[in-house]
């Protein structure tokens, strides 16, 4: 039996341990916004916060997550995710929208940590986060946004 | 294996701005009237005023998108669309996806519903245009009724019908019953397009908001009590099929429900993913290769230059251009470009889940982008009449085409591994990021022969250019998409000659964003330039000059021009490349600044970008295509190529080998629309094809050296 | 908080490379190509200076495998696979050695090597350890000859400050350095075993720790 917290509540999981995060949380807890994209984390569609800093969910035997806190795209909050979906939606980054949750959580987890991130700090974070519509343009936009109206 | 305080609630939860809804699906009390996709509030008590436009008691007013929304913005489109002619405001729109019918909803571009070819907006334009003013015309004819008062004094503004009169006055919903009853009218009177107050309007996309919170639905996000998770494991060669099966050690896997062999591979059927992927990986298989593609992505090319200079399909001659090669004093220049196949790779891997009602019929939920086939086709395969399926066409994580198949060739496998179950419980069926990459149906690979002549004037007088690759549309004959973009060459030289050849595979082709001209652009686009390079004509200039009689090209690329400030200083270490593609009756030219990375990779800094494509619905939308087009070019131009090893086996299977561009490697875009009263035509393709010439052309000033052979960047293996 | 799980997770994982050990020995001996001589069979150099070297020059073929210089990259960005390829997706090293904002080591890389179950047959496994970073940029060793890293080891500017001795426990014992013994399924272990290597540097640093030219 695995118990970790879960957007804030205790949830607890007794199936085969090695089961990845990812799915636990998508077909056990329903939580689907956390997306699969490439299993092998390259893509960063499975992009969860695990205490407290982003973890890729495909990769992440359920095991391992113990006693630990997981924020799924569905529990984040606070001003960053608040600045970033703004942001998101003042100028439409989504096109498909399928790699957004994961985009947005590597985006929450960057401002969190640094509040005015510089181009380069952008790519850093989020060049993990693979976009095939390409919306990159405006992701980048957008978190220099978000991060422009939490100074603000 | 259980877990623990899970509710198994029958929860739904909102997309976005009220788009499409999600569902905990109970299949047995599962009813039609919720197939289609709710809007908010609810499906109960819309009015339906036609085909296309449903309007709620809250005054919403919803549209019925006959195209799915993978990313390219039909949701937002055709609800401006039908908002302008409406009268409505842009607070109470919304859409769903329609549901499939072939004749109802019908791609007037195809003849059948689908999405594709960049027609969206194009196909719809008058027809949206009409069902908007017909059901402004319907409300006005309801509220003329209801306050005893002449039509002809109604006015309808912003979602306010009123009579000034009077002063009456009402939103939508409160009429919207009586609207529904009224007599449309045989042609209802259309907007000026100068009165336009939504149309080329930056309105914000009605799908966004649920795709910043993880509320947003798509296919694989699809659940329903007591489901089946499906995976197939498929060969690792195309045209193999199962020899044999070992799957004792599969079936022990907790979870593993059961194991089939379907005609597409073997299908594993378990209570979680996870159970179903543990069980596929651990089946022993044996595969009959003799059927099997067995040549290497080399020897392929090998055969495929063999095939230049026989006997083929003419797509283009004009002139003698035999004879302007053999001219006095002409000058040549040849280049043999190698194309590889390229697969799509939407973020969300192909998927479906399909449900069996009480009655026996069954409910599909997919990605339709060919929505009546892939009905059509899952009811062949269920033994069903067609009238027993209904398709409930999803949001899709991209597409790029792999979607839009004739004889719906993945709902066809999922169909079929559903038929191999009892059909009580319902089933997901999911294609893993390998199964994808290696799936096939693939951007055919090409090889192009060139040759140009160049007299002693320095004038461009003779083109003759060969393609050798499979015909996308399966034909024997001339297949206008292996030549698109080269037998209509938008250059005036006076010798002209476009030859085809098709070739039989076992690898199966597909369009890939943007069709014909991710390669016909690529080889023309680079190929005019070196030749401009050689009689020492600037890459502006000497293709204006060349454009006598195409005015969209060149005010696009003269825009693209002014924008990028051409013929300017360029940074130390740069340097531009410029293309020049229409594709789907849209133009675009690009500039694209390119240094050589510190790997020694072309490294691509900014892209500027000039769009024609007639009346520009939503500028926002229009530029986002752009951007991400080029940033879909921009990839696979770099990295992109499902190669066959020796003896056929595919090499690529993941984002580690078949590489994305990433955040890192985007280029800055800069978005020019050119402003227009013609007809609107599609901008999801369109800004594929140029990026990738503009660079290699840029690449060629950097070091001298043409790029024949894609992609540009070798992508070593992990 | 975090600190517990680290903490819990480097338990675990010494454990795992304990019990690991032991097969990996009978596999050293079945694969000759992938073993370290025994630091005991270099007594027939007489010359201590040349043993020494000798030494080293085999403790190298540990030092110089992709799997521990793929983590003491010249830049900042790390390799990956026998290759030695930069790095996909792209990661920079960060401050500390352990990423940047937004992706950290530890955003992929997990406290143990994770088995990737039906995925990319070239893909395994994801490596994991629960000390999982970067070497700092000072020890890098791409690109380096042995006798460049021979002396850059042995210097406390640029081996993080480690004695000689430290050097020896680190080498023998560090649990991360061990990780190289066992990459995870798919990835082709440094030869010999951890004991031996440690073994191979202890003595190199008895008989002077003399350095190839």
């Amino acid at each position: 039996m695995i118990t970790f917290k879960l957007n804030g509540q205790q949830r607890t999981f007794d199936g085969d341990p090695d089961t990845p995060l990812l799915w636990v949380l998508r077909d056990f807890e329903k939580l689907t916004g956390t997306k699969y994209g490439c299993g092998i984390a390259q893509c960063g569609a499975c992009t969860v916060h695990l205490d407290g800093t982003t973890r890729r969910s495909c990769i992440t035997p359920t095991s391992t997550v113990e006693g630990s806190e997981v924020i799924t795209i569905e529990g984040i909050d606070g001003k960053e995710a608040e600045a970033v979906r703004k942001a998101w939606i003042a100028i439409d980054v989504p096109q498909c929208g399928y790699c957004q949750s994961g985009q947005i959580m590597s985006a929450v987890s960057l401002l969190q940590l640094t509040p005015k991130p510089t181009n380069e700090d952008i790519d850093g974070a989020m060049a993990g986060n693979i976009c095939r519509c390409a919306t990159y343009h405006r992701i980048r936009q957008a978190i220099h946004d978000a991060a422009d109206t939490m100074e603000g | 294996m259980t877990f623990n305080a899970v509710k198994t609630t029958r929860r739904s939860f909102l997309a976005g701005a009220g788009l499409v809804i999600g569902f905990t699906l109970a299949p047995k009390v599962f009813s039609a009237s919720a197939m289609e996709g709710v809007p908010a509030g609810g499906d109960k008590g819309l009015s339906q005023i036609n085909a296309f436009i449903k309007i709620g008691p809250d005054d919403t007013v919803t549209v019925l998108s006959k195209h799915i929304e993978f990313g390219q913005g039909p949701f937002t489109g055709l609800a401006t669309i039908v908002a302008e002619e409406l009268d409505a405001d842009w607070s109470q729109m919304r859409a769903v996806h329609s549901p499939a019918d072939d004749k109802g909803y019908a791609n007037l571009a195809f003849g059948l519903q689908g999405t594709g070819g960049s027609t969206s907006i194009a196909n719809s334009y008058e027809q949206l245009r009409n069902a908007g003013a017909t059901a402004r015309a319907m409300l006005i004819a309801a509220a003329a009724a209801e306050w005893s008062v002449p039509a002809s004094e109604i006015t309808v503004e912003k979602g306010r019908i009123k009579h000034a009169g009077s002063g009456k006055e009402s939103g939508f919903g409160a009429l919207a019953d009586k609207a529904a009853t009224q007599t449309p009218p045989t042609t209802p009177k259309l907007k000026d397009p100068k009165d336009f107050a939504l149309i080329g309007q930056e309105l914000p996309k009605l799908d966004t908001v649920g795709k910043t919170d993880g509320t947003a639905v798509f296919t694989l996000d699809i659940t329903a009590d007591g489901m089946l998770y499906a995976v197939v494991a498929h060969p690792e060669h195309f045209g193999a099929t199962v020899k044999s099966v070992d799957d004792a050690a599969a079936r022990k896997i907790a979870g593993v429900v059961d194991i089939k062999a379907i005609p597409q591979g073997v299908a594993v059927y378990a209570d979680n993913t996870y159970a179903a992927l543990k069980g596929r990986d651990a089946l022993a298989i044996e595969w009959d290769l003799s059927k099997a593609e067995t040549r290497s992505s080399d020897e392929l090319t090998a055969d495929f230059a063999k095939m230049v200079g026989t006997k083929g399909h003419e797509a283009a001659n004009t002139g003698d251009v035999d004879k302007a090669f053999t001219g006095k004093d002409v000058q040549t220049l040849e280049a043999e470009f190698v194309f590889p196949f390229l697969a799509h790779a939407p973020m969300e891997p192909l998927d479906a889940v399909f449900i069996k009602a009480a009655d026996g019929s069954v409910d599909v939920y997919n990605g339709a982008q060919f929505p009546g086939m892939d009905k059509k086709v899952a009811a062949q395969v269920l033994g069903l009449d067609a009238d027993k399926v209904r398709v409930n066409t999803q949001l899709a994580g991209g597409s790029f085409g792999r979607k839009a198949q004739f004889g719906s060739p993945y709902i066809a496998e999922a169909a079929a591994v559903f038929a191999a179950t009892d059909g009580n419980r319902p089933m997901k069926h999911m294609w893993t990021r390998e199964d994808d990459i290696r799936g096939g149906f693939y951007r055919p690979m090409y090889v192009h022969k060139m040759r140009g002549a160049i007299d002693a004037g320095g004038n461009i007088v003779g083109w003759d250019q060969t393609i050798v690759g499979q015909s996308i549309m399966g034909k024997a004959e001339l297949d206008e998409t292996s030549v698109e973009g080269a037998s209509n060459l938008p250059y005036v030289i006076p010798n002209l000659r476009v030859i085809s050849h098709n070739v039989s595979l076992a690898v199966p082709p597909l369009w890939w964003r943007s069709v014909g001209h991710t390669h016909t652009g690529f080889a023309v686009e680079t190929f005019v330039d070196e030749l401009l390079q050689k009689v020492g004509k600037d890459p502006v200039e000497g293709r204006l000059a060349l454009l006598t009689k195409e005015p969209r090209h060149t005010g696009t690329l003269k825009k693209v021009a002014e924008m990028a400030d051409w013929g300017s200083a360029v940074p130390e270490g740069r340097q531009r490349g410029v293309a020049v593609v229409k594709s789907f009756g849209t133009y675009v030219a690009q500039i694209a600044e390119v240094s050589i990375g510190d790997d020694g990779a072309p490294r691509v800094h900014r892209v500027w970008c000039a769009v024609d494509c007639g009346v520009a619905i939503n500028p926002n939308v229009i530029k986002a295509q752009m951007e991400g087009g080029i940033g879909y070019g921009v990839g696979a131009i770099l990295f992109d190529a499902v190669t066959l090893g020796q003896g056929g086996k595919i090499v690529q299977s993941n984002f580690h080998d078949y590489r994305s561009l990433r955040i890192n490697e985007m280029p800055a875009v800069e978005v020019a629309i050119i402003q227009s009263r013609e007809a609107p035509s599609g901008v999801g393709e369109p800004g594929v094809p140029p990026a990738g010439p503009a660079i290699a052309n840029a690449w060629r000033r950097l070091n001298q050296s043409p790029v024949r052979r894609l992609p540009m960047v070798n992508v070593g293996s992990v | 908080m975090k600190s517990n799980i680290a903490l819990v997770s480097v338990v675990a994982c010494i454990a795992i490379n304990a019990a690991f050990a032991i097969s990996n020995i009978s596999l050293a001996q079945d694969s000759p190509a992938n073993s370290l001589k025994p630091a005991a069979s270099f007594q027939s150099i007489a010359d201590q200076q040349q043993r020494s070297v000798a030494i080293f020059e085999e403790a190298g073929k540990v030092i110089q495998h992709p799997r521990c210089v793929n983590c003491h990259p010249a830049t900042d960005r790390p390799l990956q696979s026998m290759s030695m390829h930069p790095h996909q997706p792209p990661v920079t090293r960060g401050e500390a050695g352990m990423g940047v904002p937004g992706m950290m080591c530890n955003t992929c890389h997990g406290p143990e090597n994770v088995k990737v179950v039906a995925q990319a047959e070239t893909i395994k496994s994801i490596p994991g350890n629960a000390n999982w970073h970067l070497a700092p940029i000072e020890m890098a060793w791409q690109g380096k000859s042995l006798g460049e890293i021979c002396n850059q080891i042995k210097d406390p500017q640029r081996n993080g400050g480690m004695s000689l001795e430290k050097l020896i426990e680190h080498m023998a014992h560090d649990d991360l350095v061990g990780w190289g013994w066992h990459p995870g399924e798919g990835r082709e272990p440094v030869p010999g075993t951890q004991a031996e290597f440690g073994e191979l540097i202890r003595t190199w640093v008895e008989t002077g720790a003399a350095c190839p030219s």
